[in-house]
């Protein structure tokens, strides 16, 4: 089971509610499609700069393996107020922790309404079929 | 979705599967470029059993390739193999091939992806030949050695057969593995030192597990098909569907070598849009490399400065060259070294400098 602390897009992108604000990150599942287990083979993150305003479901960043290429998708809108500087330089940190350490945005979203979003379980439901 | 008689075993061995050209096949089993290292420097094992293979027989058999493909198969040496293409009547290809010459036989190996299609056009264009295309692909198991221990490697289970005396782009037969009168041959599609060898389907689990032991000592892994792109792209070899397809020939595609225009191998189909081609191209297909993280891709577009000059036929991550490197067809003015074009990274551009291919090449001993 994913941490049901946070709430996902089918997408594959989470979101997390950390006090006034939420960070975005991508799962375990994404991580694996784009690398295959191979951490390495991540080669490229574009993040938005802070102080860009996301709409909901807008494409803020792209992230890059050596096979293929990504859409980053805003779970929630609002403006970014920091970015995980860690991530553009060192992507084995996202492959290794995708729910902690390699956290993506942070972004003061506009309401903090998650309703539209899947939960845990539902983000499990969703890559059931294609996790085998 | 079609399964090699390899199958079961690349899951064990950490393999990644992925559908390939109808076929089930492994990306990879570890980092796509460690892979390419370990063929760069050691010696890689490939399960390339998706490929298609074709035995054509009978007194026309070399006549009939003649017509069909763009090589001089009537000059082929026996024991030697030739590349080539099968070309529609525009001379653009419907696939390019490998031409094996026997004294009493002609054996194409032809992309997976376009068997189906390149047996429909060689029965198709067979009409007032005596020929019999027999389909090997489900008898024969494909394995691949590629990388600089190659030799050493394949030396431990051959018998009957001096591989050292085995030249570039030669073919023989021998014991491999413990099973007799085996298709050796002196190629690939890495550009490194390699054989390809074809054994029967019912020794392929046994023989690839014997390469793999016999190969420990030489530091060999499984390759899958991730590493083996990056490997040809850095070569500089074509691949259909990238370089070459129905809308690019293989003139402009710098694949010359592989097409005649000697007056005794007679009109051949595509023999003369591409006779014209050569004497006027319009574009060229060359390397470009990016200083960027960023990699290129299938389908992104170059600018020079406003204007659309082409798109991107393939991209790598190449741990051989450095950098980030692709192929592109550009019109002939701007297909010179040195040529600085914009790549547009899916709204962004990125500077590209024209090289020459291929990007890497081994030096020989």
């Amino acid at each position: 089971m994913r941490p049901d602390d946070r709430h996902y897009l089918p997408s594959h992108e989470w979101v997390k509610t950390d006090g006034d604000t939420v960070v975005f990150g991508i799962t375990d599942f994404a991580v694996e499609e784009l690398s295959h287990g191979n951490e390495d083979d991540l080669v490229y993150c574009d993040l938005p700069e802070p102080g860009r305003k996301l709409t909901q479901g807008e494409t803020f960043g792209e992230i890059e393996s050596v096979k293929a290429v990504a859409d980053l998708n805003s779970p929630v809108a609002g403006e970014v107020v920091e970015i995980n500087k860690t991530i553009e330089d060192h992507l084995q940190v996202l492959a290794k922790d995708p729910w902690d350490k390699g956290w993506l945005i942070r972004v003061k979203p506009d309401n903090t309404s998650m309703s539209h979003l899947l939960d845990a379980e539902g983000y499990e439901a969703s890559v059931g079929e294609a996790d085998e | 979705m079609r399964h090699t008689p390899l199958h079961n075993e690349h899951q064990p061995l950490g393999g990644k599967m992925v559908e390939f050209g109808g076929w089930r096949m492994p990306v990879q089993y570890g980092p796509i470029l460690e892979e390419v290292r370990c063929v760069r420097k050691r010696v890689g094992l490939f399960d390339l059993s998706h490929m298609g293979r074709f035995n054509l027989t009978g007194p026309d058999a070399v006549a009939f390739v003649d017509r069909v493909a763009s090589c001089y198969c009537a000059r082929i040496p026996i024991g030697s193999i030739r590349y080539g293409l099968l070309c529609r009547p525009t001379g653009n290809p419907i696939d390019d091939i490998l031409v094996y010459r026997s004294e009493d036989e002609v054996f194409l190996v032809v992309n997976a992806g376009n068997a189906d299609a390149d047996r429909e056009w060689l029965l198709a264009h067979a009409d007032g030949f005596e020929v019999t295309l027999e389909d090997q692909t489900d008898d024969l198991a494909m394995i691949a050695l590629q990388g600089p221990l190659s030799e050493e490697s394949l030396a431990r289970v051959t018998e009957d057969l001096d591989l050292s005396q085995l030249g570039y782009y030669k073919f023989a037969r021998g014991t491999v593995c413990g099973c007799p009168n085996v298709r050796v041959s002196r190629t690939g599609y890495t550009g490194e030192d390699g054989f390809e060898i074809y054994l029967p389907t019912d020794q392929a689990i046994g023989a690839w597990r014997s390469l793999l032991e016999a190969g420990q000592a030489s530091g060999m892994a499984p390759i899958g098909l991730g590493a083996r792109d990056t490997l040809r792209l850095e070569a500089g070899m074509p691949l259909y569907g990238h370089e070459i397809d129905a809308e690019h020939n293989p003139i402009e595609a710098g694949l010359k070598f592989g097409v005649s225009f000697h007056e005794e191998k007679g009109d051949w189909i595509g023999r003369a849009p591409l006779e014209a081609l050569h004497a006027a191209p319009s574009r060229a297909l060359v390397g470009l490399v990016t200083d960027g993280k960023r990699v290129p891709r299938q389908g992104y577009a170059l600018f020079d400065g406003e204007g659309s000059v082409g798109t991107i036929c393939s991209g790598a991550v190449s741990p051989t060259v450095g950098k980030n490197i692709a192929t592109a067809y550009l019109p002939l003015h701007l297909a010179q070294t040195g040529q600085v074009v914009d790549m547009d990274l899916r709204g962004k551009r990125q500077a590209c400098t024209v090289v020459d291919l291929p990007f890497y090449s081994r030096k020989r001993s």
